[in-house]
């Protein structure tokens, strides 16, 4: 039953991906010119003579007078191939340029969002419990001003704080001795210790609202007449309410995975411009502005197939914690 | 609803913020004491001045006078920092609806009077400081509230005709009409946000003038805000569909205009109104990131999001920390319109989930 | 009677609510006792605090509901269980409502089932997860221990393939077999004392006989005391040796159930009995009526109707089979004649009722209206703007009037929206004619300009009776139109519809799952079983001498509420031909 439904849902997915990635390609084909328009004009500006026969060749070369179809068909087989193409910014292949970059996003939104379960899990089970305590109010209005904060706003106040009251640089991923070191153990070590500045300032708000999820879930399933009874049999609350209604709760918590998680790898683009992380988003905002078009659509088709990826988990896990969904 | 609404205090003083905050958008022309673009050399990061009120007499006597001290700005010579100080013998006074330089009220007609000016038009005072041009930040962030503010709104507004005619069609109608609009939805509920907003911003040309751009903007956040306003309104429409008054008003013999307008959709606009109110926020989050990352709006438009574009640099922010202050008008109106939204919510459907 | 020893004590029980208007009292100053072996029924209409009486005796009560002051006298020495023991006794509202000592008490020796079995249950364990739970909760076994008995209890309780379906989900299970499991898990450790919730409310009443005759065989093997709260006399007559009255939290009257029965002492209980015994016959009114003003012509022919639901389990590779909700029916109703159609839940017969107003699209079959100007039309045939004259003279009572007024209209608007839409009235004469509705169904016009929830439950339903006959119509069809209703108001809502029909000229098609109401109103009854009807007739014949072996199986299931008729009738269950 389960694998049946495992099946049907890995099958769904595909009509999806090739959705995003069409999505992706007319995005990164939108702006208006192409790479060889803004080159002559970079070129141009510099005073350098426009060799129009050079840029024809290059416009040859890269298929850039071919119908929208043929390009995308171009590009598509050779993502699938592992061939993103070529960045004309930084004349190499994408490939080259966006793993380990998007390996440290993908990092740091799993990091967020482990942080973000380990925080709003026991605290929205506590404001529920104790509903209208101080506590409650006191998590309530902290998770307002966190709902309320953009994550850029806070990441500005970080750093502003670090810098100014503690003469501490906050941004970064590394220490400058390891930013350019192969990867080893103590370059691990040291990007745990610099993880958590970005982890937090991404989590606060997903945090925030996931204390409210929890909080409302829990409080509908508190009064469900399944816990009349449990308690009826002679159950300790405390068992009870983690059997019971915890357990329901956790369906939409579950079901977070699939939106929370893309939301942080995306949110995560601006944090990392601000803090200047050595991640998918600084990378992907100058291709943006660059028009850069194969790395700036490699990212943006990687993010969606990691949105799409996230959806896929959370269908998956929820068909694994409550039977009703894998028998529908 | 009102009165379920009255009793959330903070939903009741969410409102008034956010009325407040409309209200200087509406009449921005006369509560900014200057003109925001108007840059002066002497005032380069002048830091921000303190109202005071009270001022002495040479007699000995004192008068009800709102002032602040003067400030001179000094160039160490050795490391060329600017740095200002006050100087309490020499004040700028300030007076209620005051004379300042004439500007087009709405574009239309001109007004001299301001909330807020110098008793001597050629004295400036900077409330909360100036920017790297000298422009004074009080009155830009007044501007930028006309912006932020609106682009929240008329964003909204084009999401909500799109959310609630998808939504509508879809769980009236049901069927495959329903499949496709829900397939849709949950294609967009997939896609990142944030670099799908980049990539349309940045597709957008550079030269266009700003009130297209401003339009632009709106457009492609109101493409990201509609599937929630449709999810609230199809699953209204689904439940409401089945509830016998509807069955009912059929069969009272009226007509199917008349079931949805009369009948349903009174049932649904406070919902409606409670998802407008919990969606501007997120308008406005989206715009000021944008133009934070120069892909949103872009200078001589002023919006929140353009002012805190200055505030990017540690360093600048470390020597002007006033700069953070359109920050704190974000976060202000942002907390409003949530504790409105949240009253709302909670008013329109005591019994509701907080779906998400 | 010698009185068995007593098990539970319940001595001036007070459980407060704590509100914004300060607290109120749900259970005020009850006492009674319930005694080894025997059933003490708890009666009374909704909000009577039955309920809350029983779960405060487990101190179960959902905040902010608390006892406020009493004693619950637990006398284990004197249950089934505990006999071996020495004498003691527990004050079980004494003790805190978290201790392991109250715990010890729960499941253990009072167990407690619920109305709902779906909502009572967790959908997401196995039943055998949570019987097993009850097991290991009270006594050190091991888990295949723990299952092993499980599937022990689940054949007591007469579930087929017990070893198989106690992997299974709630949700995988039919209604009966739900509460079967309930019942399961209550008896895990063979209680004392059984607290039965509206345990059959929620079943079809075929179901109900089985749960309630399994009820009573357990108890037998048992010793079992059982606590069963019901607001059904019909159920108290089947099951009570003692009947406990309860009204606005007080309790109003006590004894054994053949003197309450036949005596009853305090005005409410003879209210109660009064007009539940007034049901199941039929009403004099109505047979005077019909022998000066006998049924005339045919007004509706239904032919062959068919109505088909496709269950879209969104799913492209299996074609589901259609469920037939409605299959090849053929009725007629003619002019002053009240026909009722009777059939459990899942038998069609609201789908029927929808189908013939076209609510719904149907499958086939014909619906032939004649209507006041003579012509017969196929309502089947007619689109939505055609059907809005046939519509005029057919209207629809729906079975819960609160989803059936729209909140946010006044009753003006509710009652005049028909008239209004059909442009035959505004104004000034749309209001004097609303406020004569109102007059008619005995409200008073200051109803007007009030919304639907300032009225209790009745009104509501007088509400939508007025909207009914505003288009002075020929045919109602009433949707289960008193079943959301107390059984004293039901008789009211019934005369009223008769005293219109005198007035009006109506004819009724009259949809109900209670034989007792239709054997009141109706003259002729139809008998639906899964889309079908399988039996028709005149009512008093098919209820006294039914033919097909479903009516049998369904009339012999009906609890009737006369204590002396217990056991006398021989229960049979119908098991559909293959």
């Amino acid at each position: 039953m389960l694998l049946v439904y495992v099946l049907k849902r890995l099958f769904w997915s595909i009509p999806f991906l090739f959705a995003v990635s069409l999505v992706a390609f007319a995005l990164i084909q939108a702006p208006p010119g192409d790479f060889v328009t803004s080159l002559a004009a970079t070129l141009a500006a510099s005073g350098d003579v426009v060799d129009q026969a050079r840029l024809d060749a290059l416009r040859e070369r890269y298929g850039l007078n071919e119908s929208f179809l043929v390009q995308y068909w171009r590009w598509i087989s050779g993502v699938l191939r592992g061939d993103f193409g070529q960045s004309f910014e930084w004349s190499q292949p994408v490939s080259d340029l966006i793993w380990e970059r998007m390996g440290l996003s993908v990092a740091m939104a799993a990091a967020t969002l482990l942080f973000t379960w380990a925080v709003a899990f026991p605290i929205g089970i506590y404001s529920a419990v104790r509903k209208y305590s101080i506590g409650d109010y006191v998590i309530s209005a902290i998770g307002f001003i966190g709902l309320s904060i953009p994550n850029f706003l806070l990441g500005l106040v970080l750093m502003y704080v670090s810098v100014v009251w503690f003469s501490h640089d906050a941004s970064g991923l590394f220490s400058e001795q390891y930013q350019q070191a192969p990867w080893s153990w103590d370059k691990f070590v040291d990007l745990c210790k610099h993880i958590w500045v970005p982890v937090i300032i991404l989590g606060t708000s997903a945090t925030a609202s996931l204390i409210r999820i929890m909080r409302a879930n829990l409080l509908d399933e508190l009064h469900k007449p399944y816990v009349t009874t449990a308690r009826a049999k002679g159950l300790s609350e405390w068992k009870l309410l983690v059997k019971y209604p915890v357990r329901l709760a956790l369906n939409p918590f579950v079901s977070t995975i699939g939106w929370a998680f893309p939301q942080l790898v995306s949110g995560s683009v601006i944090i990392s411009y601000v803090l200047s992380l050595p991640t998918a988003g600084p990378l992907l905002l100058q291709a943006l502005l660059a028009q850069d078009m194969y790395l700036a659509g490699a990212f943006i088709l990687l993010l969606c197939c990691l949105s799409v990826v996230g959806m896929l988990v959370s269908d998956i896990l929820l068909a694994l914690i409550d039977p009703r969904i894998r028998y529908r | 609803m009102w009165i379920a609404f009255r009793r959330h205090r903070l939903a009741v003083f969410g409102l008034i913020v956010v009325g407040l905050l409309y209200f200087i958008a509406a009449f921005a022309e006369l509560l900014a004491p200057f003109d925001p673009d108007a840059s002066s050399a002497r005032a380069v990061n002048h830091p921000p001045q303190i109202v005071r009120f009270i001022k002495t007499t040479p007699d000995g006597g004192w008068t009800f006078q709102p002032h602040v001290y003067a400030m001179a700005q000094k160039r160490d010579p050795i490391t060329l920092a600017t740095t200002f100080t006050s100087d309490p013998s020499k004040t700028v006074d300030i007076e209620f609806f005051g004379k300042g330089a004439p500007v087009r009220m709405w574009g239309t007609f001109e007004v001299e009077r301001r909330l807020i000016a110098p008793k001597k038009s050629d004295e400036r005072f900077y409330l909360i400081g100036a920017d790297r041009l000298g422009r004074d930040m009080l009155s830009r962030i007044i501007y930028g509230t006309r912006i932020s503010m609106s682009i929240g709104l008329v964003g909204v507004l084009m999401s909500l005709v799109l959310g609630v005619f998808l939504g509508g069609i879809s769980g009236y109608f049901g069927g495959w009409i329903d499949a496709s609009v829900q397939r849709i939805v949950e294609f967009k509920l997939a896609m990142p946000t944030i670099p799908i907003w980049l990539g349309l911003s940045a597709a957008l040309p550079q030269d266009w003038p700003p009130t297209w751009r401003y339009f632009a903007i709106t457009v492609i956040l109101s493409l990201i805000g509609w599937t929630e306003l449709a999810r609230v309104v199809r699953g209204r429409f689904l439940a409401l569909r089945t509830e016998d008054f509807v069955t009912a008003a059929r069969l009272d013999g009226c007509s199917q205009m008349r079931v949805i307008f009369r009948h349903m959709l009174p049932s649904m606009v406070s919902h409606i109104i409670a998802s407008v109110s919990l969606a501007i926020p997120m308008m406005i989050i989206a715009e000021t990131s944008l133009s934070f990352l120069g892909l949103g709006l872009l200078p001589p438009t002023i919006s929140w999001g353009v002012l805190l574009k200055e505030a990017q640099n540690v360093r600048t922010i470390a020597e002007a920390p006033w700069l953070f202050s359109p920050g704190v008008a974000v976060c202000i109106a942002v907390l409003a319109l949530n504790f409105l939204g949240d009253g709302l919510r909670d008013a329109a459907d005591p019994y509701a989930q907080e779906g998400r | 009677m010698s009185a068995a020893p007593p098990v539970i004590e319940v001595k001036n029980l007070v459980t407060e609510f704590a509100t914004r208007h300060g607290p109120f009292r749900a259970v005020d100053d009850v006492s009674f006792t319930l005694r080894r072996g025997k059933t003490l029924c708890l009666v009374g209409e909704s909000g009577s605090g039955k309920s809350v009486t029983a779960r405060s005796i487990l101190q179960i009560v959902d905040p902010p509901g608390d006892i406020k002051s009493g004693k619950v006298l637990l006398h284990r020495h004197n249950t089934a269980r505990g006999r071996q023991s020495g004498e003691s006794v527990i004050d079980l509202a004494a003790l805190n409502k978290r201790s392991s000592a109250i715990r010890a008490v729960r499941g253990r020796d009072i167990a407690m089932i619920f109305q709902e079995p779906m909502s009572s249950l967790s959908p997401v364990h196995t039943i055998g997860d949570q019987i097993g739970e009850a097991i290991r909760l009270h006594e050190n076994v091991s888990k295949k221990e723990a299952l092993n008995r499980a599937i022990e209890l689940l054949r007591k309780v007469e579930i087929p393939n017990a070893d198989k379906t106690i992997h299974r989900y709630p949700f995988e299970y039919s209604g009966g077999m739900r509460q079967r499991a309930m019942i399961a898990m209550a008896l895990a450790c063979n209680p004392g004392v059984l607290i039965a919730d509206e345990p059959t409310t929620a079943l079809d009443v075929t179901t109900q006989a089985e749960i309630l005759t399994l009820i009573r065989k357990l108890q037998d093997d048992n010793g079992m005391s059982v606590l069963f709260i019901t607001h059904d006399m019909g159920v108290v007559a089947e099951v009570a040796d003692e009947v406990a009255v309860m009204r606005y939290g007080k309790l109003v009257e006590q004894g054994d159930t053949l003197p309450i029965f036949e005596e009853p002492q305090h005005e409410y209980t003879k209210m109660l009995l009064g007009s539940v015994k007034q049901l199941d016959r039929p009403s004099t009114r109505r047979l005077a009526r019909r022998a000066s003003n006998p049924p005339g012509d045919v007004l509706l022919s239904v032919d062959a109707l068919r109505k088909e639901f496709h269950i879209d389990r969104g799913s492209f590779f299996r074609k589901t089979a259609p469920l037939v909700a409605v299959n090849d029916v053929s009725l007629q109703l003619r002019s002053g004649e009240n026909l009722g159609i009777v059939g459990e839940s899942g038998s069609g017969k609201s789908t029927l009722g929808r189908a013939i107003l076209r609510v719904y699209d149907t499958n086939g079959g014909s619906v032939n209206y004649t209507g006041k100007d003579g012509v017969t039309r196929d309502l089947v045939t007619l689109d939505e703007n055609q059907l809005k004259s046939a519509r005029r003279e057919l209207r629809m009572v729906f079975q819960d009037p609160m989803s059936s007024l729209n909140p946010r209209m006044t009753v003006a608007q509710l009652i005049g929206e028909p008239m209004l839409v059909n442009g035959m009235l505004q104004g000034r004469a749309l209001n004097d004619r609303v406020a004569e509705l109102l007059q008619m169904v005995g409200l008073p016009a200051s109803a007007m300009e009030r919304y639907p929830h300032a009225f209790s439950g009745g009104q509501r339903q007088r509400i939508g009776i007025a909207r009914a006959i505003a288009l002075d119509p020929r045919i109602i069809i009433a949707d289960e139109a008193t079943s959301a209703l107390d059984v004293s108001i039901r008789t009211q809502v019934l005369d009223l519809l008769l005293d219109l029909q005198e007035r009006l000229d109506l004819s009724f098609i009259f949809i109900s799952h209670d034989i007792a109401v239709i054997r009141y109103f109706c003259d002729r009854i139809a008998v639906m079983y899964r889309g079908r009807i399988v039996e028709e007739g005149p009512t008093e014949e098919v209820c006294n001498t039914p033919k097909h072996a479903y009516t049998q199986a369904l009339l012999s299931a009906v609890p009737h509420p006369d204590p002396r008729m217990r056991g006398t009738r021989v229960r049979t269950r119908y098991r559909e031909p293959a």
